[in-house]
């Protein structure tokens, strides 16, 4: 568990927190499976080109599964290929398993009194606990603390769909899905609410682009930004698959930092009615 | 004499015909495909109320194996999947069976039709086939008939003529 967190933290300072960045997915083959005990396999990866592998791979190791009862269940068949990482899941139980990789924690950047521009942590730097204090001057020239979080995740469900691994966290950037995620077609309105530290995150901007851009002229994206309660309503236009990706921040972090920051990733399937 | 008797032949086949419950008949006609690679279809017929969620079951028809192997692909039964199938815990008794060859096939639908209530129905016959495609048809009826009552649909691919025979 010690070596996960490290980890999950390690691979998610390493991507870049901000919009421009390459996007992160995590792509179950179905959603929706039937039979006894049935296996999904997953490609995590990070590219431009949304669900098309071209350019690094995700970790399977930074990703936790949890089974209907709250449980952890074993990732199997895990490799990690140039341009994506894989996995497979054996769904044992019936009901709805929650795969993510999530991370929070301090990020800081200043100035020195040559005006040289600082960033903790380093590329690549893991944290230890106590190095925010050791290694952030505090009365530095235009410090900027804040307190980051990133989630990337998705769900699959064996027979009908259970609410138990919807739950949020409670912590950082999230998605609770008051549409159940493996219950989505086409022309239906799903609602989503996001949530930042469990409270709603008015404000959030989300983005959902279909899958298949490789075959269009345009991204066809599609933007919501989130209500007083969080929520958005997603009419879908066609079935397929969805990348989302949700932005949020302010300025109400806890102390020592002075601001909050959420991205939120997760992958969705539509299907034909 | 002749006129009074034929009357109360008359009278008499009307009291036989009313102390008959109710009667319902469906025929799904499976048709033959002319291609590289056939398997029978998976199959499922089931009505529900208008504007209500509550499920019926009529027909089910797939590939039942000791393995268990064939339930794999009832999801792609996806209409049915949806509103009943992921609920069910397999296999289920009454109305499941083998997949069926192409032609017509009628199924007796008395003993579900003598539970159903006064009102509006849709049936749904959807059938799903392995490296083929996938359809879906809707018959809506209202319930009982007062009179003998013929409803059709006709697939365009995976599905031929579906007939739903209703008798009061």
């Amino acid at each position: 568990m010690q070596r996960k967190t490290l980890l999950t933290t390690l691979l998610i300072l390493a991507l870049p927190l901000s919009a421009q960045a390459h996007r992160v997915w995590l792509l179950p083959a179905a959603t929706v499976l039937s039979g006894d005990a049935p296996w999904v396999t997953f490609d995590a990866a990070v590219s431009n080109d949304v669900f098309y592998f071209n350019h690094h791979p995700l970790q399977p190791a930074a990703f936790t599964a949890t089974a209907p009862d709250g449980s952890e269940i074993p990732l199997q068949n895990t490799h990690v290929g140039k341009h994506r990482g894989t996995f497979d899941l054996q769904l044992l139980q019936p009901g709805t398993y929650r795969v993510s990789m999530a991370s929070s924690g301090l990020r800081a950047r200043w100035e020195d009194e040559n005006g040289e521009r600082h960033f903790w942590p380093g590329r690549g730097e893991t944290p230890a606990p106590g190095d925010f204090e050791r290694k952030v001057p505090r009365d530095a020239k235009n410090l900027e603390v804040s307190r980051a979080s990133r989630r990337v995740e998705t769900w699959v469900t064996a027979g009908a769909p259970t609410d138990s691994a919807l739950a949020p966290s409670g912590d950082g950037l999230e998605m609770h899905a008051h549409t159940h995620p493996n219950d989505l077609y086409s022309g239906e309105t799903a609602r989503f609410q996001f949530l930042i530290d469990g409270q709603p995150a008015e404000g959030t901007e989300v983005t959902l682009i279909p899958d298949g851009v490789r075959y269009r002229d345009s991204q066809e994206e599609m933007t919501f930004t989130a209500d007083a309660e969080g929520f958005i309503a997603v009419t879908w236009p066609q079935a397929g698959r969805y990348w989302l990706e949700a932005e949020y921040q302010d300025d109400r972090a806890a102390a020592p930092a002075t601001t909050r920051q959420g991205i939120y990733v997760v992958t969705l399937e539509v299907l034909p009615l | 004499m002749l006129r009074k008797t034929l009357a109360a032949l008359l009278l008499g086949a009307a009291a036989i015909n009313t102390a008959q419950a109710a009667d319902a008949s469906l025929t799904i006609d499976i048709p033959a495909l002319q291609v590289a690679e056939y398997h029978r279809p998976y199959i499922a017929a089931w009505l529900m109320p208008e504007g209500g969620r509550e499920v019926t079951n009529l027909a089910l028809w797939y590939q039942m194996d000791d393995k268990r192997e064939g339930e794999k692909w009832l999801k792609d039964l996806r209409q049915w999947w949806r509103r009943s199938g992921r609920s069910l815990e397999m296999p289920v008794d009454g109305f499941t069976g083998a997949t069926r060859a192409p032609g017509e096939h009628r199924i007796a639908l008395g003993d579900a039709f003598s539970g159903l209530g006064p009102g509006e129905y849709t049936l749904y016959v959807e059938a799903s086939r392995e490296v083929g495609g996938r359809e879906l048809l809707r018959l809506p009826f209202s319930w009982p008939v007062t009179e003998a009552a013929t409803l059709k649909a006709r697939g365009d691919s995976e599905l031929g003529s579906v007939v739903l025979e209703l008798a009061p």
